[in-house]
């Protein structure tokens, strides 16, 4: 049977969906880079992230955010790629300091990546190296506008494009052996 | 039908939605006490409600079979239905529920009925969190029901009934309190409740930094969503059982907001300043002191 919404309805139920998505964001900090000993900071009672309903996720399963901080190596980037892959749509990226745009002072290193959004797609970049809370929380608003807005579409967009990000993420990892995830 | 079929209905409608209201907010204060406690201002007290909308929100949930699909539903079919059995107020048609002679016993085995089914849920998953979660939550239960067991049998045993309305209407007068007419039977129930209620020094079946949450390790969006109703359901379903039996009940809503909420204060507290116990410990902690004042309210009673 086909279920037709009336648009008015519609757009009540997507105001009210948008407002808890920007108000609730479960962060899955991958924290293999420098900037993880910032995240404990931005958590804590110095500048509790809390107020804005920002909390710690333990599983991925669970998260909205994931959150990653710093450089990505090409070892570290194959469970990062897992780890969004079991993420629940909709689900947001956020590149924390320089190493994630253009490789920071990694950039001419042999085993990192430089650009992030060649292979998961980035809502929200955080620059700096490293940013500090104030920065990482003033990212967390930038991507609640975002998402207040609608545009924060990463997962639609991962989902579209996969062919080009898979190939991308093969391109760099060489012994690809990962499972087929059907999100 | 007569007009007492249809407040009957009502009462089983919107006992619930009373449940769900009162449990979500009692956890956004919960969350605002905690930080305050550690000198954060913390979120706002709708936190959880934003919480638990963006997960039924949520697009898509991996399920991993029939019975994962099942553990959460039959979480919320215990509480909901543990909830039906607990007069919420004292002598109100419109709030009595379902209670009859005989229902302390049903509570008894209704009340395990949700976990047990969120264990074969969580099994299901194959996530060996969800199974080292499963494993302490059971070994949890264990320790904890012996001293609230021992403490309802002891009530039973005082007043010669197994029915809570009957025992709502032993306690007429505020010195006629359970808690004060069988002190060693609320001190065991009592130390019983902050091992059911999860939080810390017994919170080793969730504990996120150790075994990533355990039993929901698995568990995403509208799972998640489900399983955060049905525990708020019955966090309240548990403290209108326990003010019921030991703070003689409630006449009105605001009563019963007022004592249920000094209720949950105590496992609270408690757990805000203490670090978690390991699971040996915590089952030898039941097994010793609440189990021992259980054994002194029977004997009282009896001899």
């Amino acid at each position: 049977m086909e279920v037709s919404y009336d648009k008015e309805s519609r757009k009540i139920v997507q105001a009210i969906e948008r407002f808890a998505r920007k108000h609730s964001l479960w962060v899955l900090a991958y924290g293999t880079g420098c900037g993880a000993i910032e995240v404990p900071p931005t958590m804590t009672s110095r500048y509790d992230a809390e107020r804005f309903g920002i909390r710690g996720a333990a599983t991925p399963r669970q998260a909205d955010v994931l959150l990653i901080t710093g450089y990505l190596s090409v070892k570290t980037l194959k469970r990062v790629i897992r780890t969004y892959e079991q993420m629940q749509d909709p689900k947001y990226v956020i590149g924390f300091g320089s190493c994630t745009i253009n490789g920071g002072m990694y950039w001419d290193s042999y085993n990192t990546i430089k650009l992030l959004d060649m292979y998961i797609p980035v809502d929200v970049y955080i620059n700096g190296c490293m940013p500090r809370p104030e920065a990482v929380i003033s990212g967390f608003i930038e991507l609640q506008k975002v998402i207040a807005e609608g545009k924060a579409e990463g997962a639609r967009k991962y989902k579209e494009n996969l062919d080009w990000y898979r190939a991308n993420q093969q391109k760099i990892i060489h012994n690809w052996n990962m499972p087929d995830y059907n999100w | 039908m007569d007009s007492s079929t249809w407040i009957k209905i009502l009462g089983y409608i919107i006992t619930p939605i009373t449940a769900f209201v009162v449990g979500v907010t009692y956890g956004g204060i919960v969350r605002v006490i905690t930080a305050r406690v550690q000198n954060r201002f913390g979120p706002p007290i709708t936190q959880n409600f934003w919480d638990i909308i963006k997960l039924y929100s949520k697009k898509t949930a991996v399920h991993h079979g029939l019975m994962q699909h099942w553990g959460p539903i039959f979480a919320i079919t215990a509480s909901v239905t543990s909830l039906f059995f607990i007069p919420v107020l004292k002598d109100s048609p419109l709030w009595l529920n379902n209670s009859f002679n005989g229902d302390i016993i049903f509570l008894l085995y209704m009340m395990v009925f949700g976990s047990l089914g969120m264990a074969l849920g969580a099994g299901q998953t194959g996530n060996p969190n969800s199974a080292i979660g499963v494993a302490r939550g059971l070994a949890l239960m264990v320790g904890y029901e012996v001293p609230f067991v021992l403490a309802l049998v002891a009530i039973m045993i005082q007043f010669k009934t197994t029915s809570i309305a009957e025992l709502m209407a032993v306690q007429d007068g505020f010195s006629n309190w359970l808690i004060f007419q069988s002190p060693f039977a609320f001190i065991a129930a009592i130390l019983a409740f902050l091992g059911m209620m999860h939080y810390a020094p017994f919170d080793v079946t969730f504990a996120p930094a150790e075994i990533a949450s355990g039993p929901a390790s698995e568990f995403g969006g509208k799972y998640l969503a489900l399983m955060q109703t049905s525990g708020s359901i019955f966090t309240f379903a548990k403290l209108v059982l326990f003010t019921d039996i030991f703070l003689g009940g409630a006449g009105d809503l605001v009563t019963l907001i007022v004592k249920t909420f000094l209720l949950y204060m105590i496992p609270v507290l408690t757990g805000i300043v203490n670090p978690r116990y390991r699971t040996e410990q915590a089952i030898t902690f039941f097994w010793k002191w609440p189990t021992v004042f259980g054994i002194i309210a029977i004997l009282i009673v009896v001899l």
